[in-house]
């Protein structure tokens, strides 16, 4: 075999697991259940990604049958990989992944231990997402400490044990945004305000009820646009948007705060996936995927917010293990087989969904996004007269739509809409 | 007895004098900068060029004009005795109007005079050959290849360490209060930490320079702030390979768009006056930046979209009164040299700015400097982790297992490499740990996410190196802390 780098240590694997989160984790107890060689690799100094300071309940209803928190949720993962001997590293931060061949998959990793070399049969990328920053979304002003991601803040908080302020704006009533703001509000701080673009709350509705339990004023339509302190935060811009999301002149007013907390949504985490060709979907940020999650690079699969960002935890670990299942079958079919793929497509009020390919072959789980809140909708698939009555819809929600075999077989392709009953 | 030579403005500016003042014997040199680190002022947000020497009008501006191609040609020495990122690619000055002609040919005649080498109008195929993501509206350029790039913070540290590393004492943190003047001669310098004694006073303090000048009663200046802003891309947008500007206003050198040494594509500055006493707004505004969107445009039709954006950003340049460097030994004050209004062309000008300092010192001062014979013009880098071959890298590893751990994942800087930015802090006297020190050595935090995921953990280091609690750790110096305490303080009532 080649050496890539003739002085660095090498090590062989049926496959390896980049990501040692919630995706990770499972697909790694998966992978070594099915009988794999598999290393796990995680960028951290301990495993569970960003569970461990996700203190709060509402983790594993689905997967674990019970609600745990974060780090309890990540802990049983972890548990069950040492107890199955799965082979892992801490503080093994992925440098660069080559693709040789099919069954030639290569990566360099650095850590304490040094920088080793690695070939796989196959990869399972689930190495997360990134969190949008304020100049990302055009905040102006002053550069000044008080401006923090939510997950920034949290880590602070829960991991480092730091209070990051008093005077709190929160930017985007996503989930991560509306946790840290009952967060904040349980250890003393005033949240004064969260702010959303849209015209609708962006998180669960279970999330939602924390502004009420907390009495935090809520600004829909709203966006923060300026920043000014000298050193810290102390005010922040906010004005009004209309239907077009445009900025309506004269509706600016200042909100005096110490921390500006920006909740404004996540991003998968895969650029060295397009370094090495692996076709992005526009609408989800993350890989072009079939129904075992392998992307447009054979042998390299993909799960968790690095595949669509998720909103549960549970659906996460799904996708871990299935990414297992997809390794297993490329190894021992030693690829990908050559087939007529089922093409899904988004249709009306869908703004993403995955995977994007279907064999037909086997049962599988569409997970879908809405473009807009409605209620008393049907979601179609024409193609195959699928027709399911929903209540509610809502872009924060994600949809899990379960697919027979036999339902789809003969398809074509599959357009998945969302539209009035 | 030395000499005592007290150097009021760690900048660009400060920095090389105080380095090129250590080569002497016979100077005690103490750098004196209010600020917790150097190159913290005008040094931190510009263009980061190394300008040919075309622009500046020799009958308008002599001195500009002058130093400007001198401190070129020494910036291509110094980055490599210091070991300062840099790129020499070269620039293109922009025609897009058949007018833009009359003005090219009008740099071109003044580079000539300015001695600028090598400088030619080129079109067409060689043109595109040069910029291939050029605008198709472009009709020509002026082609400066001596134009190059350097990283100025990193530039400003590397001239303070080696400057230290020669003898010279820094007083960070120290901002000048008064000068002592007695009998028409300086005296020393007073300040928030006590007073410094000093035979020479050389104010180099940027913005502030003329408040400096007035301590010591030399008021025929006024500095006032010109603002200029940024916007940096994502390292995953291609750039152009050369520096690109338009053809030039009156005002100022128009918008450029460039790679910058670390390899994101930066477009930028506008220039906005801002009246004397806004010598600390460096806040960004929305018509500002779109003004500097639609500027660079013109020169770089593919600008990404907005979610490529990692940062926008502000600095402001010193415009003094004529619009010249004002760089002399004041006649009435004896020992009082200005070196003021150091604006563009002032990151290109300042080694030659700091040879003219020490000629006026032997010249107008008649105090004759004795060389060093053990003056070390060398510094060498801090390591970064992501610039090792892996072989290298694990040689490294071997010894200290920090450096084979990633802290900033966006830019592979390394626990190791931060440890090194930290002491490198503490030799030059850096006393309030900043999350922004370790940025500028080590390019943590600068990348795609900017720090959401390791400026905690870079908080947490410093903390332990600086042995203070990890929310007295700030930003940027005394005023901008991580947090306000630990997570229970505010319910314990005992809040910072």
């Amino acid at each position: 075999m080649m050496k890539p780098f003739p002085e660095v240590p090498m090590l062989s694997y049926d496959v390896v697991v980049i990501g040692g989160g919630p995706a990770g984790m499972a697909s790694a107890i998966k992978a070594k259940e099915l009988g794999l060689k598999v290393l796990l690799l995680d960028e951290n100094d301990y495993l569970g990604g960003i569970l461990p300071q996700c203190i709060h309940p509402g983790f594993g209803i689905h997967y674990f049958k019970e609600e745990l928190t974060g780090p309890e949720f990540a802990s049983r993962l972890a548990k069950r990989l040492v107890e199955l001997g799965v082979e892992y590293r801490t503080s093994a931060r992925v440098l660069e992944i080559r693709n040789y061949s099919d069954l030639e998959k290569f990566v360099l990793f650095t850590s304490p231990a040094g920088i080793y070399g690695v070939w796989a049969k196959a990869i399972i990328y689930a190495a997360g997402a990134r969190e949008r920053h304020a100049f990302e979304i055009g905040i102006v002003g002053d550069r000044v400490s008080g401006i923090y991601t939510a997950g920034e803040a949290q880590t602070l908080m829960d991991i480092y044990g730091v209070l990051p302020g008093k005077g709190i704006v929160i930017v985007g009533s996503g989930d991560v945004g509306l946790i840290m703001a009952r967060r904040f509000s349980l250890e003393g701080a005033k949240v004064k305000a969260v702010i959303e673009l849209m015209p609708y709350p962006g998180g669960l509705a279970r999330n939602v009820m924390i502004l009420r339990d907390f009495n935090i004023p809520l600004y829909l339509s709203h966006k923060v646009v300026e920043v000014r302190g000298k050193g810290r935060v102390e005010r922040v811009k906010v004005v009004k948007v209309d239907k077009n999301l445009k900025e309506i002149p004269g509706s600016e007013f200042w909100i005096e705060a110490d921390t500006l907390v920006i909740s404004a949504g996540l991003v998968p985490a895969v650029k060295k996936l397009k370094k090495i060709g692996v076709e992005i979907d526009p609408a989800t940020a993350g890989p072009v995927v079939n129904d075992r999650l392998e992307t447009s690079v054979p042998g390299i699969f993909v799960a968790g917010n690095s595949l669509v960002i998720n909103d549960l935890v549970d659906y996460v670990a799904e996708q871990g293990e299935l990414a297992a299942e997809g390794a297993k079958e490329f190894i021992e079919n030693s690829g990908t087989e050559s087939r007529k793929w089922i093409k899904v497509e988004r249709g009306e009020n869908v703004r993403l969904v995955v995977p994007h390919y279907l064999s037909g072959e086997r049962d599988v789980y569409l997970y879908l996004r809405v473009l807009k809140p409605m209620e008393d909708v049907e979601l179609r698939i024409p193609e195959i007269g699928k027709r399911l009555k929903l209540l509610v819809v809502k872009p924060a929600e994600m949809i899990r739509l379960k697919l027979k075999a036999e339902e789809i077989r003969n398809a074509e392709k599959l357009t998945v809409e969302v539209t009035g009953a | 007895m030395k000499t005592k030579v007290a150097v009021i403005g760690a900048g660009i500016s400060g920095a090389s004098i105080a380095r090129v003042l250590s080569r002497y014997e016979n100077l005690e040199v103490h750098l004196i900068e209010k600020a917790p680190d150097v190159g913290w002022g005008v040094s931190k947000a510009n263009t980061a060029l190394i300008h040919g020497g075309y622009d500046d009008d020799p009958d308008k501006y002599p001195t500009r004009a002058k130093l400007c191609i001198r401190g070129n040609r020494l910036w291509h020495r110094w980055v490599k005795e210091l070991q300062i990122a840099h790129v020499w690619n070269g620039a293109l000055i922009v025609a897009l109007k058949d007018e833009d002609f009359d003005e090219l040919e009008r740099l071109l005649e003044r580079g000539r005079r300015n001695g600028v080498p090598e400088m030619r109008i080129v079109e067409g195929d060689e043109l595109f050959h040069l910029e291939p993501g050029l605008t198709r509206e472009a009709i020509g350029a002026l082609w400066v290849p001596i134009v190059g790039q350097i990283a100025p913070i990193p530039a400003v540290i590397a001239l303070v360490e080696n400057a230290v590393a020669n003898g010279v004492k820094t007083h960070l943190e120290t901002e000048v209060r008064g000068i002592k003047v007695e009998n028409g001669e300086v005296k020393g310098v007073k300040t928030n930490n006590g007073f410094i004694e000093a035979d020479v006073i050389i104010n180099a303090a940027g913005l502030y320079a003329d408040e400096i000048a007035r301590m010591a009663g030399i008021d025929y200046f006024e500095i006032h702030p010109r603002k200029g802003e940024y916007w940096i891309f994502d390292d995953d947008v291609p750039g152009p390979r050369r520096v690109l500007f338009p053809t030039p206003t009156p005002v100022s050198k128009g918008i450029v768009v460039t790679t910058e040494v670390s390899g994101h594509l930066m477009i930028g500055p506008n220039a906005q006056d801002l009246p004397p006493e806004e010598k600390d707004n460096l806040a960004t505004t929305k018509e500002g930046l779109e003004g500097v969107w639609e500027g660079a445009k013109k020169l770089w039709p593919q600008l990404p979209p907005r979610s490529k954006v990692i940062r926008t950003f502000a600095g402001l340049r010193p415009e003094p009164t004529g619009g010249d460097f004002i760089i002399k030994a004041e006649e009435e004050v004896w020992g009082f040299i200005n070196v003021a209004g150091i604006r563009s062309p002032g990151l290109t000008s300042a080694p030659a700015i700091a040879y003219e300092v020490a000629e006026m010192i032997q010249r107008d001062l008649g105090i004759k400097l004795v060389a060093k014979s053990n003056w070390n013009p060398y510094r060498r880098e801090i390591t970064h982790f992501f610039m090792l071959p892996p072989e290298k890298a694990n040689e490294l590893v071997k010894k200290n297992p920090a450096y084979g751990k990633i802290v900033c994942r966006c830019n592979s800087v390394s626990e190791g490499d931060i440890l090194e930015a930290i002491e490198r802090m503490k030799f030059i006297g850096v006393k309030t740990p900043s999350v922004d020190s370790v940025k500028f050595r080590t390019k943590a935090t600068t990348g795609t996410c900017q720090g959401s995921f390791c400026r905690p953990r870079i908080v947490q280091l410093l903390a332990k190196e600086y042995g203070v609690e990890p929310w007295k750790v700030t930003l940027k110096g005394r005023g901008s802390e991580i947090g306000i305490g630990d997570v229970k303080a505010l319910l314990r009532g005992d809040e910072a």
